[in-house]
């Protein structure tokens, strides 16, 4: 036995005993400062720890009941599949496990809804699936939601999470950045708003297109958001990077984010924004 | 002198042959036209038999030779009274994108590119082509430029990718390559990109939405390198021919994938043994393009470039 399979079998001896310590679901474990607290209240505050602030990953269904108006969701595209372009081996049993696990089609979830009563067009990416990877299907359905907000004339708004292109699908995974991008375009000469909001992880080809350019950039605390990877670059530079790099800290340090909403105040301050920019804005005579 | 690659080897080898026995005839004086012109022949084919089958990894090989021609020795051999234009206004001048104006048979146009260097002292001062956000940006402003006098902009890709370092970060290299898709989008002149080496990622697209997008037959255009597909998908860097193969990368593939408009074809061997005459390649394409997109409007180009990003990709509606 190889000293790396010791260390693995104790790993696993310990997260076996973890899970018999605590009955499954009732109780959750903050990966930051190990509070334990009940799953419960962890919930009623929109899955942020109530000892040190940490924002949970939220699931796209729980983003939806977190920020929407009660019951005024409805979903779009759910229909896309995605397919196999370049053949990769198990590519479809991996989206169809996913799809399994999560409830969703791809790693994002659109749809139509309103934010205290103003109607919008929503995106919401969930790393859950695939890590929020970004291929066809991804850059189709943002691309539709944006069409949808063109046409009715609201607010687009995305949540992005998402560790960059979908791999096995190659450069067409690539070219949904500029899929998406040929859309937000068209929107914004609209004279229509677009508000992206950057939650843990937003990296690569994510963060390299739609994430970076709303009229208005939000991230939550202590979100990881960059262009390449930490260790991509501390091998590139040679140097030890500082602990707080690439968190949205250290992006609005460098006027890289328009604001850091905590999530318990984000669902009402982006409902503010949404208003300024739509009917109850100030008009000019 | 020209760096052989290792799937050309039986070519250098039969060519090295004729040249000693040239040499073995004109010394000893004895007359082996036959045998030298047999071997001629037999040199044709296996050049045509080899370059004709070049698998994937063979093209990064020529893709990457250290020769191949680059940006600027394209722009020269293919246009009149190139001035350079250098600065984003902000930060500083990034010489891994280079950018100027050009007349190109007679008609002022905006080139852009990605620029390697030719030596290691040049490498390092250009980066190795792999731009800061201030490349990005600086090739923003001459495309605004360019918009603003009514001007086609060219655009050669050329990188490995968007520089990783810590700086560029800092800077915004995410925000810098999305603002260029986003505006490019938007750009109401004709924009023409060609790949002309590795077309690597999100620092190869900030240059690349255009209305047409071509790549010259070796080049490679690709969301990875194979080396970093091979070590995320396999985790081991080595595999990195296997990854060129199943990432799908070279000029044909991209054809096939629906994403490029047209391949245009390189010397025999490749584009770095004849330049001149790879530059007539590329000249022509651009011409042909150039002619057929000056009839549309600013509104009809930004148009044509929605519809040719929005068929990208593949799905199923079930």
């Amino acid at each position: 036995m190889a000293i790396r399979d010791i260390f693995s079998a104790n790993r696993k001896k310990k997260q076996d005993g973890q899970e018999k310590a605590f009955p499954e679901g009732l109780m959750t474990k903050c990966p930051e400062c190990r509070h334990i607290q009940l799953t419960k209240e962890l919930e009623k505050h929109h899955k942020v720890c109530t000892k040190c602030g940490h924002h949970f990953k939220m699931t796209a269904q729980e983003r939806v009941a977190d920020f929407l108006d009660e019951g005024s969701f409805v979903s779009m595209d759910d229909h896309l599949q995605t397919s196999n372009p370049l053949n990769f081996p198990a590519y479809v049993e991996k989206i169809n496990a996913d799809q399994q696990k999560t409830g969703l089609n791809e790693a994002v979830l659109t749809g139509l809804g309103t934010l205290d009563g103003e109607e919008i067009v929503v995106a919401i990416m969930d790393s859950h699936f695939r890590m929020g990877s970004m291929g066809s299907v991804v850059g189709e359905k943002i691309t539709r939601a944006v069409e949808k907000a063109t046409a009715l004339r609201v607010p687009f708004i995305i949540f992005t999470a998402s560790g960059g292109a979908r791999m096995q699908e190659g450069v067409l995974s690539l070219m949904q950045m500029a899929k998406t991008s040929v859309a937000l375009k068209r929107h914004s000469d609209q004279g229509l708003l677009f508000i992206s909001i950057l939650t843990h992880p937003t990296t690569g080809g994510v963060s390299a297109s739609f994430a970076s350019v709303g009229d208005i950039n939000i991230a939550e605390p202590q979100a990881l958001i960059g262009f390449a990877g930490r260790r991509v670059i501390e091998e590139t530079v040679r140097e030890k990077l500082p602990n707080d790099f690439q968190t949205a800290e250290f992006l609005l340090e460098h006027g890289q984010l328009d604001a850091i909403f905590h999530r318990k105040d984000l669902r009402k301050q982006v409902a503010v924004l949404v208003k300024m920019h739509t009917k109850g804005g100030v008009q000019h005579v | 002198m020209s760096k052989n690659l290792a799937f050309e080897e039986p070519v250098v080898q039969l060519r090295e042959k004729i040249d000693e026995l040239k040499t073995i005839a004109a010394d000893a004086d004895v007359d082996m036209t036959g045998e030298i012109e047999k071997l001629e022949t037999r040199l044709t084919q296996l050049e045509q038999s080899i370059y004709a089958n070049m698998k994937p990894w063979d093209r990064v090989q020529v893709a990457r030779h250290p020769e191949r021609p680059t940006t600027l020795q394209y722009i020269e051999a293919m246009c009149e009274n190139f001035i350079e234009l250098h600065g984003d206004r902000t930060f500083g001048d990034d010489a891994a994108i280079l950018g100027g104006i050009a007349l190109f048979e007679g008609q002022p146009v905006t080139i852009i590119g990605h620029q390697r260097g030719k030596s290691t002292k040049e490498n390092i001062r250009r980066n190795f082509g792999m731009p800061h956000p201030e490349g990005y940006r600086k090739a923003l402003r001459l495309m605004k430029q360019a918009e603003k006098f009514n001007r086609p902009i060219i655009c050669f890709i050329d990188t490995k990718g968007a520089y990783p370092g810590k700086a560029a970060e800092e800077r915004g290299q995410s925000e810098a390559i999305a603002r260029n898709l986003v505006e490019m989008a938007g750009l109401s002149v004709p924009v023409i990109s060609i790949v002309i080496g590795e077309g690597g990622s999100g620092g190869a697209l900030a240059l690349g939405v255009a209305n047409r997008v071509f790549m010259l037959e070796n080049s490679t255009y690709s969301v990875i390198s194979p080396e970093g597909a091979a070590s995320i998908l396999w985790r081991d860097g080595s595999l990195a021919k296997q990854a060129a193969e199943a990432m799908r990368i070279t000029a044909p593939d991209l054809k096939e994938l629906g994403v490029i408009d047209g391949i245009i074809p390189e010397i025999t061997g490749g584009a770095h043994r004849n330049v001149a005459k790879q530059a007539i390649y590329i000249k022509e394409c651009i011409s042909d393009t150039l002619k057929a997109l000056n009839s549309l409007n600013g509104e009809q180009l930004i148009e044509d470039r929605y519809e040719k990003f929005k068929k990208i990709g593949q799905y199923t509606e079930v």
